[in-house]
């Protein structure tokens, strides 16, 4: 069985090719500072028909605890229509709703990294949610891209 | 002139046609290590590529088989998917940082002493590779966040790097050092040639006595831990706050999965999420991995359905994976049972 998904992975990350990403996490560096990716980021996840729920400030939280850290944001985000049908369907995969994409300073320019939304085939195998996790991982990919070629 | 134009228009042709085939390095590059090493190879998750000292001292076939099979457990992933020639226009782009010749070694094997080189390991090595060769803790040069080094010292201890590195590229390492970073350079700090040749001894007897822990990747089956409540919703999300503070957790927020998707008010009653940290983890979590924020705060979701209800939390196993990262895996675990003392309690 567990041969059968590890198959389904292949198969649905072959087809998610261009991205070919090599490990389990899409991660892209951008020129631009904090704030300038931030309002990129948010632009291009908007522009691919995401809503933005919620931007959660983990580093405010640390610093008011007294502990030292840059600028460090997770922006969540996700179709409404999408995520309410998910949820009501398929009610164990909420813990990975919505999507979420960490941000946080480094120096001068800005990180951002995700888990790649093509390994959740891995463990939900449903056909029905094959070509969500393909659009997502292409979004992604894309938004990924638009934050790193920013100027 | 019409020949001519035709002949350039021929040339032309030929030369946009070469540029399809060679893969672009720089922009391989910049979509696969970037992130990581940083856009000029200055360093940042990753250590620096830029270096003279750093290209002086490595060969072609050590960033090749780098490129191939990663750092296990070390962040750094292996690129199995990018073809020959895609590899080698990377390399191609990592050399065009560095003006000098770059290295040939030779594959044969350096004799040494490994008793001798174990001990020469313990008191000039250990205090930045570790103890047993596992590595410094934390990834590369990132500053978002204070570190014990500017820059993290390597594994040695480790099947990447072993599978990389000829003994010859190890000495050359050891005698020359890496100038602009913390790797001193031993040639010139009394080393004789039995020192270093003993000392790489002893890093090359690492492959015969895997580290246990270091480079393993936990494997899981499932992609969420779940545990039914006796409770109806509300009961159920008051006791989890209850069990968080019971359990060294700050409370952070309740809502509702839907909320900030649709207009409030409208969100789907029967999906509430708890968010709670613990500030001291996360503080640790993030100086080993800086993208773990990923997954945090922590989060159970509360989930009713036909009047029964559920606690569901994203199974923390799964991190060591996603983030090839092997130094988290005691928090996994640490992680794994908070949730479930959490749950536990919030059932009762
Ligand atoms: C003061 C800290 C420090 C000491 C002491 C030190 N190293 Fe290093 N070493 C580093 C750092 C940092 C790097 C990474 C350099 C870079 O970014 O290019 C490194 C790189 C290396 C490398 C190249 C591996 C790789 O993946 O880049 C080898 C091999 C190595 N060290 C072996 C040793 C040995 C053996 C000793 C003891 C004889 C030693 N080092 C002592 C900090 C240290
Ligand atoms: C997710 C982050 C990440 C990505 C992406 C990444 N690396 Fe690395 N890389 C690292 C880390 C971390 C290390 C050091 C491993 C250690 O500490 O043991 C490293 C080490 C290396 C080394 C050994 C350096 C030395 O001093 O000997 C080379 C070479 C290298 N990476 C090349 C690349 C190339 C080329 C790419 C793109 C094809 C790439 N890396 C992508 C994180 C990354």
């Amino acid at each position: 069985m567990k041969t059968l998904f590890r198959f389904m992975l292949v198969a649905v990350l072959a087809l998610a090719a261009p991205l070919a990403a090599a490990d389990e996490m899409l991660i892209a560096r951008s020129g631009q500072d904090f704030e300038e990716t931030m309002s990129t980021l948010q632009n291009a996840i908007v522009r691919h028909g995401y809503t933005v729920a919620r931007v959660q400030r983990v580093d405010i939280g640390l610093t008011a605890k007294g502990y030292k850290t840059d600028k460090y944001r997770v922006v969540f985000f996700g179709k409404p229509a999408e995520v309410s049908m998910l949820s009501g369907k398929y009610p164990d995969l909420i813990p990975y709703l919505p999507i979420s994409v960490a941000i946080f300073a480094e120096g001068d320019n800005t990180l951002i990294s995700t888990a790649r939304p093509g390994v959740l085939a891995e463990f939900y195998p449903e056909p029905e949610l094959q070509p969500i996790f393909m659009r997502w991982e292409k979004d992604l990919a894309a938004i990924f891209d638009e934050v790193r070629e920013a100027r | 002139m019409l020949k001519l134009s035709f002949l350039s228009g021929i040339l032309l042709g030929f030369a946009s046609a070469a540029a399809l085939a060679a893969p672009d390095g720089a922009k391989l590059y910049a979509q696969n290590c970037a992130a990581c090493h940083g856009e000029a190879g200055n360093g940042g998750i990753g250590i620096p590529l830029s270096l003279p000292s750093f290209h002086a001292t490595v060969d072609d076939d050590y960033l090749r088989q780098t490129i191939r099979l990663g750092r296990p457990g070390r962040v750094m992933p292996a690129f199995s998917q990018l073809k020959h020639d895609e590899v080698e226009a990377i390399i191609r782009h990592l050399r065009s940082w560095y003006q000098g010749k770059p290295p040939i070694y030779s594959a044969a094997p350096v004799k040494g002493d490994v008793k001798r080189g174990q001990s020469l390991f313990e008191k000039h090595c250990a205090g930045c590779h570790g103890a047993n060769g596992e590595g410094g803790h934390g990834t590369g040069v990132t500053f978002s966040r204070p570190r014990d080094f500017p820059i993290m010292p390597p594994a040695l201890h480790n099947p990447g790097f072993l599978a990389s590195a000829k003994d010859a590229l190890i000495k050359t390492t050891l005698a020359k050092g890496r100038a602009g970073t913390p790797m001193v350079a031993f040639g010139q700090r009394g080393f004789s040639d039995r020192d270093l040749n003993d000392v790489v001894a002893f890093v090359r007897s690492f492959e015969r006595a895997p580290l246990a822990g270091s480079a393993t990747i936990l494997e899981t089956d499932s992609a969420i831990l779940s545990m039914d409540s006796p409770h109806d919703l509300k009961t159920t999300v008051e006791n989890i706050k209850l069990a968080i503070g019971n359990n060294n957790f700050v409370f952070i927020r309740e809502q509702k999965l839907e909320s900030g998707l649709v207009p409030e008010g409208q969100e789907a009653p029967a999906e509430h999420i708890v968010y709670f940290c613990n500030f001291g983890l996360l503080n640790q979590a993030l100086a080993t991995d800086p993208r773990v924020g990923l997954f945090l705060p922590c989060r159970i979701t509360v989930v009713e359905r036909e009047g029964k209800v559920k606690m569901l939390v994203a199974n923390p196993k799964r991190l060591s994976r996603i983030f090839n990262n092997s130094e988290l895996n005691e928090m996994c675990d640490q992680v794994t049972n908070m949730y479930k003392s959490i749950m536990e309690e919030a059932a009762l």
